[in-house]
């Protein structure tokens, strides 16, 4: 049984302090929550709030002029252990949050929450912002999702790109017209500057590794509408699913490593062609101009202005500007792993996010639902060699195979076991050895089943040689018991 | 448009895989290897690329001494359609398609120094196709002449992909005679089956080419290849028409199908769901707002040099490893006290027969 534990402080601020606490702060509390995958699974979650009052410091950095201030000067002051939440109350009259915001949830792992004055009501609002901040009932269940046979999800509940052990992105320049576009983009000084930040805080997830190519005379699968009222080319939304396909052969990947890979591509159409936008369901522009395909990648395209003059020399010299650029594709990469800001009640604020790509707490969203995944994982990999092992009585277990599963086993007991105390980056790392030891144990080619006879067959190999042999066998030793017998009657009859 | 959306998400599957075998070799089985090389022309047609799809073809028509047009293999006689072309990519040639690469491909049991276009690297959202075409049997297929996968190995293999979510639907073709026999056992969910003749009937061939001498392709998959070519990657033709593909009046077999393993509908299944590559997409509605200013990044985990020697060759084995692993048990051999015995009778009833007397000797 999975207990994921979230540790929680909710700390009062002067003046917000709920008049019908049962007892008087400091005070601990916990609340259990079951999360049902199906009829025979669920995941218990354990929220353990502990409520106490403001520091000195603290009440200090709660006066500051905004929000955001107030988060920047409250951040050394908090336990920042992955996987914990830290809730600051302020007074219902306070000018911290603006009018009509409730909420505002920082870069770390804090939140500034207007009080209420009822604990009940406190405790509603809280729990919007756990189900926020750490995980939704909804993204454990499809973490599980491809472990529910019976599909009560719905085919697209799992899109996300699944827990692996790392990821290869590849940026790729298609540039389809070089006779008329000469495109420069410096995507080495792009990838320290934009994207390094971004991956190093996800390095914590995966093992990443980036790479990029320029791709000429690569053209969509689509031939784009021209619309006479904007003057522009139109790619419609029914259409994008085509685009992929034709490009999708030149790409190439790595040929040594077998993690999933990550495509995001730049396109700049042909001159002929510009401006392209591409159409949303109802007919309007889409803002980005980038479409992305779940566990696949992205599509962004970047129109070049028609030069000024008409007789300007071809190849026209495009210098791209990597900063909207990578704004699209990071924006991408973050909805490819799940993490969308969309489903915000309509009374949190949530804190810009800057040049890191993503907030502590999204980080550990993504570790909840990958450790969940991954102990998912292991333990049906397990179970299913054990089957295996049953059906086919005489396989050979190497010794190394032998201890990948022990070792899968110690691990996945360690996790579960720091997923109950709340460790959670212990708990993902565990959770990631167990993984590596158990799809190195069920993946041995040794463990072929082709290469263990079953013994119907051995009978069929074996009967034809031996019975031929064995009836005169048989026959003899027949006729040796009945003349021993006949010899033991009659002993007196040989004279 | 909503309707489109919806059925773009109803198989659940984001990408596409295709196995294609052909599991014979010599120069008179060209049509098993003209299949195998027109489903690899549709499949590409229709979007896979090459890096999802494995090939495994024993790769001896194209220049074998006895074609009379070298370096082509065709489909249709009078020459009309060269499948083997410039762009063919084959995984597994000549004496690499047997039954144990196969198997491993299927389970990714596959040992670890083999190259990324040789392995099946699906996951749970993989639809995949596999067709197998060759000479047949009750139960089991024959493997380039010297061996045979027989329908419970395949079921098994089919069961371990499931077990490790290897695949999210699987659409597997047989052309063989008897080819519904290898169907016959599976009992994992989501598997679709299709194959070109019953247990006890011959599937035949299409039609001989005069001047290349051999038949150039089976009834069923030309006539599936004939359905094939009106699909683009935006059809809506769905499964029951690819069932109704060869009546007995044109292929002689009956070719047969199995679908009570699948979940969805077949009347809901899309030919592209499996023979294409159509992908789901959705349009970028966030962005980021990155600073443009930022000056450099220190980055938390610089990267560090490490001064390492370079590796000799030996080094790299596993040497320990290879030392304490246990031998393999390759053969099954009967135990050694049954062999023992069974002389002993032997030579215990052949002196009984032969007279008592001479065992006074031996002792």
């Amino acid at each position: 049984q999975v207990q994921l534990v979230v540790p929680m402080t909710v700390v009062f601020g002067p003046g917000s302090v709920p008049g019908d606490l049962p007892r008087p702060l400091p005070f601990r509390d916990v609340q259990e929550m079951e999360i049902s995958v199906n009829l025979r699974t669920s995941v218990t979650s354990r929220y353990e709030m502990r409520y106490r009052s403001t520091t000195g410091q603290e009440e200090a950095a709660l006066t500051a002029a905004t929000a955001r201030e107030a988060d920047a000067a409250l951040y050394p002051l908090q336990d920042n252990t992955l996987g914990s939440l830290t809730m600051y109350v302020v007074p219902e009259t306070s000018s911290l949050l603006p009018q009509g915001i409730n909420v505002y949830v920082g870069k770390h792992r804090s939140t500034l929450v207007r009080a209420v004055g009822a604990l009940a009501a406190l405790q509603a609002r809280l729990r919007e912002v756990t189900q926020l901040m750490s995980f939704r009932a909804s993204s454990i269940a499809a973490a599980l999702s491809d472990r529910v046979p019976d599909g009560r999800l719905g085919p697209d509940a799992r899109r996300y790109l699944k827990s692996s052990l790392g990821y290869e992105i590849t940026f790729s320049l298609l540039n389809p017209d070089p006779k008329s576009h000469t495109v420069d983009w410096d995507i080495e000084g792009a990838v320290n500057r934009y994207v390094k930040p971004v991956l190093d805080k996800l390095s914590l997830v995966a093992n990443f590794s980036v790479d990029s190519q320029i791709l000429y005379y690569a053209v969509l699968g689509v031939t784009p509408r021209y619309d006479k009222e904007s003057s522009s080319f139109l790619l419609s939304a029914h259409s994008l699913p085509h685009v992929i396909n034709p490009v999708e052969a030149r790409l190439g990947s790595s040929a040594a490593s077998l993690y999933p890979v990550l495509n995001f591509l730049l396109y700049v159409p042909e001159r002929s062609h510009s401006p392209l936008y591409i159409q949303d369901k109802d007919g309007a522009p889409v803002s980005t101009n980038a479409f992305h395909s779940p566990r696949w990648g992205g599509i962004m395209v970047y129109n070049v202005e028609a030069p000024a003059s008409p007789q300007a020399s071809l190849p026209l010299h495009v210098e791209v500007d990597m900063a909207r650029v990578m704004e699209v594709f990071l924006a991408q990469l973050r909805l490819l792993f799940g993490l969308s800001r969309e489903e915000v009640p309509p009374e949190f604020l949530l804190e810009g996010l800057g040049n890191e790509g993503l907030a502590d707490w999204e980080l550990d969203h993504l570790l909840w639902a990958h450790t969940v995944e991954n102990i998912a994982t292991v333990s049906t990999t397990l179970t299913s060699l054990a089957q295996l092992l049953d059906k086919i009585g005489n396989i050979v277990i190497k010794d190394d195979v032998a201890s990948e599963v022990y070792r899968a086993v110690a691990s996945v007991q360690s996790a579960v076991t720091k997923l109950s105390l709340g460790h959670l980056q212990a708990a993902f790392q565990a959770s990631k050895e167990a993984v590596t030891s158990s799809e190195r144990a069920f993946f041995d080619p040794s463990l072929l089943h082709l290469l263990y006879f079953p013994d119907d067959q051995k009978f069929a190999i074996y009967i034809p040689l031996f019975l031929p042999m064995a009836v005169p066998i048989l026959l003899s030793l027949a006729k040796i018991v009945r003349e021993t017998r006949l010899r033991k009657k009659e002993p007196t009859k040989m004279d | 448009f909503q309707d489109q959306a919806e059925q773009f998400f109803r198989s659940g599957h984001t990408n596409n895989w295709a196995v294609l075998v052909c599991t014979s070799r010599f120069w008179f089985n060209y049509r098993h290897v003209a299949n195998t090389l027109s489903v690899y022309r549709s499949v590409k047609r229709l979007g896979i690329p090459d890096s999802h799809i494995v090939l495994m073809l024993a790769d001896d028509m194209a220049c074998n001494p006895r074609n009379p047009k070298p370096a082509t293999v065709f489909s249709h006689k009078n020459m009309e359609l060269n499948v083997y072309g410039d762009d063919v990519e084959v995984d597994y040639r000549s004496y690499e398609v047997t039954v144990e690469n196969f198997l491993r491909v299927l389970t990714g049991r596959i040992p670890p120094s083999t190259p990324r276009s040789k392995r099946l690297l699906s996951d749970d959202r993989s639809n995949i196709l596999i067709y197998m075409t060759g000479h047949g049997g009750n139960g089991f297929l024959k493997f380039q002449d010297s061996e045979e996968i027989t329908n419970v190995e395949l079921a098994d293999a089919f069961e371990q992909m499931w077990q490790k979510r290897r695949y999210n639907e699987l659409l597997f073709i047989i052309d063989t005679c008897q080819g519904a026999s290898m169907y016959e056992r599976f009992y994992s969910p989501n598997i679709m089956a299709l194959a070109s003749s019953q247990v006890g009937e011959d599937s035949l061939s299409h039609q001989p080419d005069l001047a290349i001498g051999v038949h150039l392709m089976d009834r069923y998959t030309f006539y599936v290849l004939e359905f094939l070519e009106e699909i683009h990657p935006d059809s809506q033709t769905n499964m029951n028409d690819l069932f109704q593909v060869c009546p007995k009046s044109l292929c002689v077999s009956t070719p047969g199908h199995r679908t009570d393993l699948f979940q969805r509908d077949p009347r809901k299944v899309l030919i592209t769901d499996f023979f294409g590559s159509v992908r789901k997409v959705e349009i970028t509605t966030e962005t980021l707002s990155l600073d443009p200013d930022v000056v450099g990044f220190e980055s938390k985990f610089p990267e560090e040099e490490l001064a390492t020697e370079p590796l000799k060759y030996a080094e790299q084995l596993p040497v320990a490893q290879i030392i304490h692993q246990k031998p393999k048990q390759k053969d099954w051999h009967p135990p050694g006290g049954f062999i023992l015995g069974l002389w002993a009778l032997i030579i215990m009833v052949f002196f009984k027969t032969y007279g008592i007397k001479h065992m006074k000797h031996v002792f």
